[in-house]
């Protein structure tokens, strides 16, 4: 890939909360266990969103967004996390004090009738299989929890801190041979998931980012959305059910197949197995390669907005 | 009743009638033949499954009406109607006012009125419900498992071999038949790929199921029909409503049934209230006829390891089967026999009914699925018998249970035979002391 030439990253106002001590790595507990994750801070900045290089007609053109500071959890979602969320007799069980009648109200995962692991196993593997409802709700989940808005990272957010100031394919760099020092794909673990935070990181922090599992972003996919997308902090919010991005290719992708900039989409098929109607809204039982991180916005949205985001009806699918 | 678990007796009894197509006098309806030009539907259970299965019937693409509905429930066949109607339309989904049965007899009334049935209720029922369908004459997809108890098990034997009589097609919901990776894997082993099977492992671990809540103003038996996964008499158990399948795998490696199982089991996790009466693990061997042995584990501990799949030992190799597709025989040294492809499989949900209509519509009897269904499901119950009694349980004790769990009366008003204490838990069995059979 040839490197693009103009490209600034700005820190202008990025300088502020480096400076203040509240936009700094944290560790998120979950409150009355020893269940926590971690989160960097992606500061505020502009990029160039897309790939005029690249083979794929949606990635183009290269565009100049400007996204606002945020967190990012270092880490996919695991199950040790999810599986919380996903029983709350398993949360009960683990949680020294009782829990808030707010989360116990919450409404949860329908616990799934098939094995969602896959038989790769869950200490420290990715909860895999979500819808994206899931994913959100589990965000819900968290913010009862914590009091913190979790949520999941636009498009725009997720290639912003993929990129970490890069202007290449990944990264580090363009040399697919490369990507198995960073990522768990098709070449290095063609069968399964594994453990998070083996690889290396990229420059600000992120573990696993591409490679593993794939990302929910909280974004319909439209393959036409850069030519005149927003130029601050773009967002496609999802009306329609299908397709959805995701980010970040999995291990079932070749090294060719993944990069900073690919888009994938939601796919209905992966709950044509699904033997129920109305089908699942919370699983896709083949879908074991999609996952979750979170982000959380440096400066949160109103309380209207956060409870809008979170009860968001989920759409019929059958 | 005798015991009769010869290779030959399995194989006559297995998913697919083998010798081909058999010549059969089941002519369809002149309904069909004649003026209307189109199959009749009815679905007997309108949970997720029963709404399920009608959606795979009418995506066959034969000509099908879905004619008649029947649940215990009126918001639960309201709730399976609407998606019906948003997805096929009034053309297809010809269901007046009049053809919506409720209640505990509304089967009867809803199989009256079609060519073909899908029997969805909660498993306790299916007996009955079986019963009925081929009294009525008719084709019949019914889901697994397919009763609770032994008593259930003797009259779905008796129904069985009544449906083979008047060669009514009996596809049954343990779809793994249906997937490709079982078909072409289980062929293998039974043409000797890996030498004659002497042991297996079989697993259902997961996290478990829904939980429905007691609501105010509920009956008893309201109570227990909502919530029914953890009541023996309409759910089995987990080992017979879930690793009924794995088992199911283990009876079609092996081509016989065991004719013992002996095992422990328990709540260890799952313990609440709501939790009703059922164990939350079994742990088991089954031993056949040749003196091999099966290992069987089931539980719904949520945090722990997630197992769900099926393992042999042949004198010449092994066998990895899962439901993800996987369908892998080696060698003892490690080399590969077969390696089932993952890719692009149908969907298995969806096969068995492509299957089902082909033939009802040709006029075809091809299945005849309910006699190793009920010998499957048996062996979960033999196996749940072992464990709540801590007892040694042979076939023949086990099918000649006179245990009867189910209610004297089916009301609303009635009571089951399970209650609650004063302090709103249920009793459950204790092994060395609970009478199962």
């Amino acid at each position: 890939m040839i490197k693009k030439t103009v490209f600034l990253l700005f820190f202008t106002l990025a300088a502020r909360y480096w400076e203040d001590s509240n936009f700094e790595p944290y560790t998120q507990q979950i409150p009355g266990t020893e269940v926590q994750f971690d989160l960097v801070p992606i500061p505020e900045g502009s990029f160039l969103m897309g790939s005029d290089e690249s083979p794929f007609e949606d990635e183009k053109p290269t565009h100049a967004v400007k996204i606002d500071a945020f967190w990012m959890g270092t880490h996919e979602i695991t199950w040790d996390i999810f599986e919380l969320f996903l029983d709350k007799n398993y949360e009960l069980a683990l949680t020294e004090e009782p829990i808030s009648e707010l989360v116990d109200g919450l409404t949860r995962p329908s616990i799934p009738y098939l094995d969602m692991t896959f038989g790769m196993g869950k200490e420290a593997k990715p909860a895999v299989g979500m819808t994206q409802y899931g994913a959100i709700q589990f965000c819900h989940w968290l913010y009862l929890k914590t009091g913190i808005f979790y949520r999941l990272p636009t498009e725009a957010e997720w290639e912003y801190a993929a990129k970490a100031g890069s202007e290449t394919q990944y990264f580090y760099g363009d040399d697919p041979e490369l990507l198995g020092e960073y990522a768990w794909t098709a070449e290095n673990s063609p069968e399964s998931t594994q453990k998070v935070g083996q690889k290396k990181p990229n420059p600000w922090g992120l573990y696993d980012i591409y490679g593993n599992v794939m990302e929910w972003t909280s974004d319909q996919y439209d393959p036409n959305f850069y030519q005149n997308s927003p130029k601050e902090n773009p967002a496609n919010p999802a009306e329609k059910l299908y397709p959805r991005v995701i980010r970040g290719g999995s291990f079932k992708h070749n090294s060719e197949e993944i990069s900073s900039t690919k888009r994938y989409v939601s796919d209905p098929k992966w709950k044509q197995i699904d033997p129920q109607i109305p089908k699942s809204q919370w699983w896709f039982p083949e879908a074991p390669f999609l996952g979750l991180r979170v982000v959380r916005p440096l400066i949160p949205p109103s309380p209207e907005e956060i409870q809008a985001y979170y009860t968001q009806a989920p759409i019929s699918d059958y | 009743m005798k015991n009769q678990n010869t290779r030959r007796d399995f194989i006559k009894t297995s998913a697919l009638v083998t010798g081909g197509v058999l010549a059969s006098p089941f002519v369809l309806p002149g309904a069909y033949a004649a003026t209307e030009n189109h199959l009749k539907l009815a679905v007997i259970g309108c949970g997720g499954r029963g709404t399920g299965a009608v959606f795979q019937a009418l995506e066959t693409g034969h000509p099908i009406k879905l004619v008649a509905m029947a649940d215990a429930f009126r918001d639960r066949l309201d709730t399976s109607l609407k998606p019906m109607l948003d997805k096929y339309g009034t053309e297809k989904i010809d269901v007046p006012e009049e053809r919506k049965f409720v209640g505990f007899d509304a089967y009867k009334h809803a199989i009256a009125e079609a060519d073909v049935v899908i029997l969805a209720s909660p498993p306790g029922f299916r007996p009955s419900h079986f019963e009925e369908a081929v009294k009525q004459g008719k084709q019949i997809f019914m889901e697994k498992p397919v009763a609770t108890d032994a008593a259930g098990i003797r009259k779905v034997l008796a129904s069985a071999e009544e449906a083979k009589a008047k060669k009514l097609n009996v596809v049954v919901g343990l779809q793994r038949h249906y997937q490709n990776n079982y078909r072409e894997t289980i062929k293998r082993i039974h043409d000797g790929a890996v030498g004659d099977i002497v042991g297996g492992q079989v697993y259902w671990n997961d996290g478990g199921v829904w939980v429905r809540e007691r609501q105010p103003g509920q009956s008893e038996m309201e109570y227990q029909m909502r919530n029914w996964y953890y009541f023996n008499w309409l759910c089995g158990d987990h080992i017979t409503e879930q690793h009924v399948h794995n088992i199911d795998i283990a009876n079609w490696v092996k081509q016989s049934y065991p004719v013992k199982a002996e095992g422990t089991g328990g709540r260890a996790v799952r313990t609440g209230k709501d939790h009703g009466e059922i164990f939350d693990h079994h742990v088991l061997t089954f031993t056949y006829e040749d003196g091999s042995v099966i290992h069987s584990e089931c539980r719904h501990f949520p945090g722990a390891a997630n197992r769900v799949d099926e393992s042999f030992q042949g004198t010449k190799g092994k066998v990895y089967l899962s439901a993800g597709n996987h369908g892998v025989l080696t060698d003892w040294k490690g080399n590969s026999i077969y390696t089932h492809d993952r890719e692009n499989n149908p969907n298995p949900y969806q096969q068995e009914h492509d299957e089902l209509w082909a033939a009802i519509v040709k006029g075809e009897y091809k299945f005849a699925d309910a006699e190793n269904a009920a010998k499957s499901t048996m062996t979960s119950i033999m196996g749940r018998y072992a464990t709540y009694s801590g007892k040694v349980m042979t076939w023949d004790e086990a099918l000649n249970g006179t245990v009867d769990l189910f209610p004297e009366e089916l009301s609303w008003d009635a009571l089951p035979k399970i209650l609650p204490g004063d302090d709103g838990y249920y009793p459950h069995a204790v092994p060395g002391k609970t009478k199962v059979i």
